[in-house]
Protein backbone atom coordinates (compact mmCIF):
# COMPACT_ATOMS: atom_id res chain seq x y z
CA UNK A 1 0.00 0.00 0.00
CA UNK A 2 3.06 2.26 0.02
CA UNK A 3 2.34 3.77 -3.40
CA UNK A 4 -1.25 4.90 -2.71
CA UNK A 5 -0.42 8.51 -1.93
CA UNK A 6 -4.03 9.66 -1.45
CA UNK A 7 -4.73 6.81 0.96
CA UNK A 8 -1.55 7.55 2.89
CA UNK A 9 -2.19 11.27 3.32
CA UNK A 10 -5.85 10.80 4.25
CA UNK A 11 -4.94 8.13 6.80
CA UNK A 12 -2.28 10.34 8.30
CA UNK A 13 -4.94 13.00 8.86
CA UNK A 14 -7.62 10.60 10.07
CA UNK A 15 -5.75 8.40 12.54
CA UNK A 16 -5.09 11.07 15.20
CA UNK A 17 -8.76 12.03 15.03
CA UNK A 18 -9.84 8.39 15.48
CA UNK A 19 -7.55 7.92 18.48
CA UNK A 20 -8.65 11.19 20.09
CA UNK A 21 -12.29 10.20 19.58
CA UNK A 22 -11.57 6.89 21.27
CA UNK A 23 -10.06 8.68 24.26
CA UNK A 24 -13.06 11.03 24.35
CA UNK A 25 -15.45 8.09 24.48
CA UNK A 26 -13.29 6.47 27.15
CA UNK A 27 -13.20 9.40 29.57
CA UNK A 28 -16.53 10.99 28.71
CA UNK A 29 -18.54 7.79 29.16
CA UNK A 30 -20.11 9.09 32.37
CA UNK A 31 -21.94 11.87 30.53
CA UNK A 32 -22.44 10.55 27.00
CA UNK A 33 -22.86 7.11 25.49
CA UNK A 34 -19.89 4.86 25.49
CA UNK A 35 -17.30 3.50 27.85
CA UNK A 36 -14.22 1.36 27.98
CA UNK A 37 -15.37 -1.34 25.59
CA UNK A 38 -16.32 0.94 22.71
CA UNK A 39 -13.26 3.13 23.27
CA UNK A 40 -10.92 0.16 23.14
CA UNK A 41 -12.48 -1.09 19.91
CA UNK A 42 -12.25 2.34 18.24
CA UNK A 43 -8.64 2.82 19.34
CA UNK A 44 -7.59 -0.55 17.99
CA UNK A 45 -9.51 0.08 14.75
CA UNK A 46 -7.53 3.26 14.21
CA UNK A 47 -4.28 1.46 14.91
CA UNK A 48 -5.17 -1.43 12.60
CA UNK A 49 -5.91 1.01 9.77
CA UNK A 50 -2.44 2.48 10.37
CA UNK A 51 -1.01 -1.01 10.15
CA UNK A 52 -2.88 -1.77 6.90
CA UNK A 53 -1.61 1.39 5.19
CA UNK A 54 1.95 1.67 6.49
CA UNK A 55 2.78 -2.01 6.83
CA UNK A 56 2.66 -4.51 9.65
CA UNK A 57 6.34 -4.10 10.54
CA UNK A 58 6.00 -0.39 11.32
CA UNK A 59 2.94 -1.08 13.46
CA UNK A 60 4.71 -3.86 15.33
CA UNK A 61 7.60 -1.51 16.01
CA UNK A 62 5.15 0.92 17.58
CA UNK A 63 3.28 -1.68 19.68
CA UNK A 64 5.05 -5.06 19.68
CA UNK A 65 2.88 -8.18 20.07
CA UNK A 66 4.46 -8.91 23.46
CA UNK A 67 3.42 -5.48 24.74
CA UNK A 68 -0.13 -6.00 23.42
CA UNK A 69 -0.37 -9.34 25.23
CA UNK A 70 0.97 -7.78 28.43
CA UNK A 71 -1.52 -4.90 28.24
CA UNK A 72 -4.43 -7.30 27.70
CA UNK A 73 -3.68 -9.00 31.00
CA UNK A 74 -2.80 -5.69 32.67
CA UNK A 75 -6.26 -4.24 32.00
CA UNK A 76 -8.00 -7.13 33.74
CA UNK A 77 -5.53 -6.90 36.62
CA UNK A 78 -6.23 -3.15 36.92
CA UNK A 79 -9.95 -3.94 37.19
CA UNK A 80 -9.35 -6.59 39.87
CA UNK A 81 -6.92 -4.23 41.59
CA UNK A 82 -9.67 -1.63 42.02
CA UNK A 83 -11.88 -4.34 43.50
CA UNK A 84 -9.18 -5.43 45.94
CA UNK A 85 -8.45 -1.83 46.90
CA UNK A 86 -12.07 -1.52 47.95
CA UNK A 87 -11.67 -4.61 50.15
CA UNK A 88 -8.49 -3.24 51.73
CA UNK A 89 -10.26 0.03 52.52
CA UNK A 90 -12.98 -1.84 54.39
CA UNK A 91 -15.69 -2.22 51.77
CA UNK A 92 -16.87 -5.12 49.68
CA UNK A 93 -15.33 -6.22 46.37
CA UNK A 94 -15.92 -3.43 43.79
CA UNK A 95 -17.75 -1.23 46.31
CA UNK A 96 -16.22 2.05 45.18
CA UNK A 97 -17.84 4.16 47.89
CA UNK A 98 -14.92 3.53 50.23
CA UNK A 99 -12.25 4.81 47.83
CA UNK A 100 -12.77 8.47 48.77
CA UNK A 101 -14.42 10.30 51.64
CA UNK A 102 -17.30 11.47 49.45
CA UNK A 103 -19.52 8.60 48.30
CA UNK A 104 -20.27 10.04 44.87
CA UNK A 105 -16.65 10.96 44.18
CA UNK A 106 -15.54 7.48 45.22
CA UNK A 107 -18.06 5.84 42.91
CA UNK A 108 -17.01 8.05 40.02
CA UNK A 109 -13.31 7.33 40.61
CA UNK A 110 -13.96 3.60 40.73
CA UNK A 111 -16.01 3.67 37.53
CA UNK A 112 -13.35 5.66 35.68
CA UNK A 113 -10.71 3.22 36.91
CA UNK A 114 -12.47 0.04 35.85
CA UNK A 115 -13.52 1.56 32.52
CA UNK A 116 -9.84 2.30 31.91
CA UNK A 117 -9.05 -1.34 32.68
CA UNK A 118 -11.73 -2.57 30.28
CA UNK A 119 -10.57 -0.17 27.58
CA UNK A 120 -6.92 -1.26 27.82
CA UNK A 121 -7.91 -4.92 27.73
CA UNK A 122 -10.24 -4.62 24.73
CA UNK A 123 -7.81 -2.52 22.68
CA UNK A 124 -4.92 -4.88 23.39
CA UNK A 125 -6.99 -7.98 22.65
CA UNK A 126 -8.22 -6.59 19.32
CA UNK A 127 -4.63 -5.75 18.38
CA UNK A 128 -3.51 -9.24 19.40
CA UNK A 129 -6.17 -10.85 17.21
CA UNK A 130 -5.16 -8.66 14.26
CA UNK A 131 -1.48 -9.52 14.71
CA UNK A 132 -2.33 -13.19 14.89
CA UNK A 133 -4.24 -13.05 11.60
CA UNK A 134 -2.01 -10.61 9.76
CA UNK A 135 1.23 -12.27 10.83
CA UNK A 136 0.42 -15.42 8.89
CA UNK A 137 1.76 -15.95 5.43
CA UNK A 138 -0.52 -16.87 2.56
CA UNK A 139 -0.50 -20.64 2.22
CA UNK B 1 -32.24 -5.74 7.05
CA UNK B 2 -33.90 -8.95 5.91
CA UNK B 3 -32.95 -8.13 2.30
CA UNK B 4 -29.31 -7.59 3.28
CA UNK B 5 -29.31 -10.85 5.26
CA UNK B 6 -30.64 -12.81 2.29
CA UNK B 7 -28.06 -11.16 0.03
CA UNK B 8 -25.25 -12.14 2.43
CA UNK B 9 -26.34 -15.76 2.20
CA UNK B 10 -26.77 -15.82 -1.59
CA UNK B 11 -23.81 -13.83 -2.92
CA UNK B 12 -20.70 -15.87 -3.68
CA UNK B 13 -18.15 -13.03 -3.82
CA UNK B 14 -16.76 -12.86 -0.28
CA UNK B 15 -15.61 -9.23 -0.54
CA UNK B 16 -19.17 -8.12 -1.32
CA UNK B 17 -20.44 -10.30 1.53
CA UNK B 18 -18.11 -8.55 4.01
CA UNK B 19 -19.26 -5.11 2.86
CA UNK B 20 -22.90 -6.20 3.16
CA UNK B 21 -22.19 -7.41 6.69
CA UNK B 22 -20.99 -3.91 7.52
CA UNK B 23 -24.16 -2.43 6.03
CA UNK B 24 -26.24 -4.85 8.11
CA UNK B 25 -24.45 -3.72 11.29
CA UNK B 26 -25.05 -0.08 10.39
CA UNK B 27 -28.76 -0.75 9.87
CA UNK B 28 -28.91 -2.53 13.24
CA UNK B 29 -27.20 0.45 14.87
CA UNK B 30 -29.76 2.82 13.33
CA UNK B 31 -32.54 0.60 14.69
CA UNK B 32 -31.04 0.82 18.19
CA UNK B 33 -30.84 4.60 17.92
CA UNK B 34 -34.52 4.71 17.00
CA UNK B 35 -35.23 2.64 20.12
CA UNK B 36 -33.25 5.20 22.20
CA UNK B 37 -30.58 2.64 23.15
CA UNK B 38 -27.65 4.88 22.27
CA UNK B 39 -24.95 2.91 24.11
CA UNK B 40 -25.93 -0.31 22.37
CA UNK B 41 -25.98 1.49 19.02
CA UNK B 42 -22.48 2.85 19.59
CA UNK B 43 -21.22 -0.63 20.44
CA UNK B 44 -22.88 -2.15 17.38
CA UNK B 45 -21.41 0.49 15.09
CA UNK B 46 -17.91 0.22 16.56
CA UNK B 47 -17.77 -3.57 16.70
CA UNK B 48 -19.98 -4.66 13.82
CA UNK B 49 -19.18 -2.00 11.26
CA UNK B 50 -15.65 -1.25 12.45
CA UNK B 51 -13.46 -3.95 13.84
CA UNK B 52 -15.32 -6.95 12.40
CA UNK B 53 -14.91 -5.66 8.84
CA UNK B 54 -11.20 -5.06 9.35
CA UNK B 55 -10.60 -8.52 10.84
CA UNK B 56 -12.64 -10.18 8.09
CA UNK B 57 -10.65 -8.34 5.43
CA UNK B 58 -7.42 -9.43 7.11
CA UNK B 59 -8.70 -13.01 6.99
CA UNK B 60 -9.78 -12.56 3.36
CA UNK B 61 -6.20 -11.62 2.48
CA UNK B 62 -5.18 -15.12 3.57
CA UNK B 63 -7.82 -16.96 1.55
CA UNK B 64 -9.48 -16.63 -1.84
CA UNK B 65 -12.17 -14.06 -2.50
CA UNK B 66 -14.60 -16.46 -4.14
CA UNK B 67 -16.71 -18.99 -2.32
CA UNK B 68 -16.38 -22.54 -3.62
CA UNK B 69 -19.74 -23.67 -4.95
CA UNK B 70 -20.52 -27.19 -3.81
CA UNK B 71 -23.45 -28.89 -5.48
CA UNK B 72 -25.48 -30.30 -2.62
CA UNK B 73 -28.84 -32.01 -2.64
CA UNK B 74 -31.47 -29.74 -1.15
CA UNK B 75 -32.55 -31.67 1.91
CA UNK B 76 -36.26 -31.51 2.67
CA UNK B 77 -35.71 -32.58 6.28
CA UNK B 78 -33.45 -29.60 6.94
CA UNK B 79 -36.08 -27.20 5.62
CA UNK B 80 -38.73 -28.75 7.86
CA UNK B 81 -36.49 -28.47 10.92
CA UNK B 82 -35.65 -24.83 10.18
CA UNK B 83 -39.31 -23.90 9.64
CA UNK B 84 -40.37 -25.61 12.88
CA UNK B 85 -37.58 -23.91 14.86
CA UNK B 86 -38.42 -20.50 13.44
CA UNK B 87 -42.10 -21.00 14.15
CA UNK B 88 -41.32 -21.97 17.74
CA UNK B 89 -39.17 -18.85 18.20
CA UNK B 90 -41.88 -16.57 16.80
CA UNK B 91 -44.46 -18.31 19.02
CA UNK B 92 -42.21 -17.64 22.00
CA UNK B 93 -42.09 -13.91 21.27
CA UNK B 94 -45.90 -13.72 21.47
CA UNK B 95 -45.69 -14.01 25.27
CA UNK B 96 -43.30 -11.07 25.57
CA UNK B 97 -44.71 -7.72 26.68
CA UNK B 98 -45.32 -4.97 24.15
CA UNK B 99 -42.43 -2.57 23.43
CA UNK B 100 -42.75 0.39 25.80
CA UNK B 101 -45.29 -1.28 28.06
CA UNK B 102 -44.82 0.35 31.49
CA UNK B 103 -46.29 -2.69 33.24
CA UNK B 104 -43.69 -5.11 31.86
CA UNK B 105 -41.87 -7.11 34.58
CA UNK B 106 -38.53 -5.56 33.68
CA UNK B 107 -39.85 -2.08 34.50
CA UNK B 108 -41.45 -2.86 37.85
CA UNK B 109 -38.66 -4.33 39.99
CA UNK B 110 -35.24 -2.63 39.74
CA UNK B 111 -35.50 -0.23 36.82
CA UNK B 112 -37.32 2.51 38.78
CA UNK B 113 -34.59 2.38 41.41
CA UNK B 114 -31.89 2.73 38.74
CA UNK B 115 -33.63 5.55 36.90
CA UNK B 116 -34.54 7.56 39.99
CA UNK B 117 -31.75 6.91 42.49
CA UNK B 118 -28.65 6.21 40.43
CA UNK B 119 -27.75 9.85 39.80
CA UNK B 120 -27.80 10.54 43.55
CA UNK B 121 -26.03 7.31 44.51
CA UNK B 122 -23.31 7.29 41.86
CA UNK B 123 -23.15 10.94 40.92
CA UNK B 124 -22.91 10.57 37.15
CA UNK B 125 -25.71 11.34 34.69
CA UNK B 126 -25.34 8.35 32.36
CA UNK B 127 -27.44 5.60 33.93
CA UNK B 128 -26.15 2.93 31.56
CA UNK B 129 -22.58 3.47 32.74
CA UNK B 130 -23.54 3.41 36.41
CA UNK B 131 -25.50 0.18 36.00
CA UNK B 132 -22.74 -1.46 33.98
CA UNK B 133 -19.79 -0.40 36.09
CA UNK B 134 -21.18 -0.17 39.59
CA UNK B 135 -24.41 -2.08 40.18
CA UNK B 136 -23.22 -5.05 38.14
CA UNK B 137 -19.48 -4.48 38.27
CA UNK B 138 -18.81 -8.18 38.80
CA UNK B 139 -20.56 -9.07 35.52
CA UNK B 140 -18.49 -6.49 33.66
CA UNK B 141 -15.35 -7.97 35.19
CA UNK B 142 -16.49 -11.33 33.86
CA UNK B 143 -16.91 -9.81 30.40
CA UNK B 144 -13.40 -8.37 30.49
CA UNK B 145 -12.05 -11.80 31.42
CA UNK B 146 -14.03 -13.35 28.53
CA UNK B 147 -12.41 -10.91 26.09
CA UNK B 148 -8.97 -11.79 27.47
CA UNK B 149 -9.81 -15.50 27.15
CA UNK B 150 -10.64 -15.00 23.47
CA UNK B 151 -7.21 -13.53 22.86
CA UNK B 152 -5.53 -16.40 24.74
CA UNK B 153 -7.46 -18.96 22.67
CA UNK B 154 -6.49 -17.34 19.38
CA UNK B 155 -2.83 -17.19 20.41
CA UNK B 156 -2.92 -20.87 21.39
CA UNK B 157 -4.58 -21.95 18.14
CA UNK B 158 -2.87 -19.90 15.41
CA UNK B 159 0.14 -18.37 17.10
CA UNK B 160 0.83 -14.71 17.72
CA UNK B 161 2.36 -13.46 14.48
CA UNK B 162 5.86 -14.02 15.76
CA UNK B 163 7.03 -15.67 12.54
CA UNK B 164 6.98 -12.34 10.75
CA UNK B 165 9.11 -10.85 13.50
CA UNK B 166 11.84 -13.45 13.17
CA UNK B 167 11.95 -12.77 9.46
CA UNK B 168 12.14 -9.06 10.11
CA UNK B 169 15.13 -9.41 12.41
CA UNK B 170 16.98 -11.36 9.72
CA UNK B 171 16.48 -8.49 7.28
CA UNK B 172 19.29 -5.99 6.99
CA UNK B 173 19.00 -2.98 9.27
CA UNK B 174 18.31 0.15 7.26
CA UNK B 175 15.48 -1.47 5.32
CA UNK B 176 13.07 0.78 7.18
CA UNK B 177 14.33 3.94 5.51
CA UNK B 178 12.81 2.76 2.24
CA UNK B 179 9.27 2.96 3.66
CA UNK B 180 8.22 6.40 4.80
Amino acid sequence: MKHHIVLRIVTKIMIPLIVIYALYIQFHGEYSPGGGFQAGIIFSAGFIIFSLIFGLDVAQDAIPPEVARFLAAFGVLLYIGFGLACILLGGQFLEYKVLLANDQAGETLGIIGIELGVGITVAAVALTLFYAFAGRERE
Amino acid sequence: MALVAVAVVRIRNLFAVIMLTGIYSLLAASLFVMLDAVDVALTEAAVGAGIMIILMLATLALTTSEEKVRITRQSLLALVVVVITGGALIYGTLDMPQVGDPQAPAHTHLAPHFTQQSVEEIGIPNMVTSVLASYRGLDTLGEAVVVLTAAVAVILVIGSGRARQRKRRQKKPGSRESRS
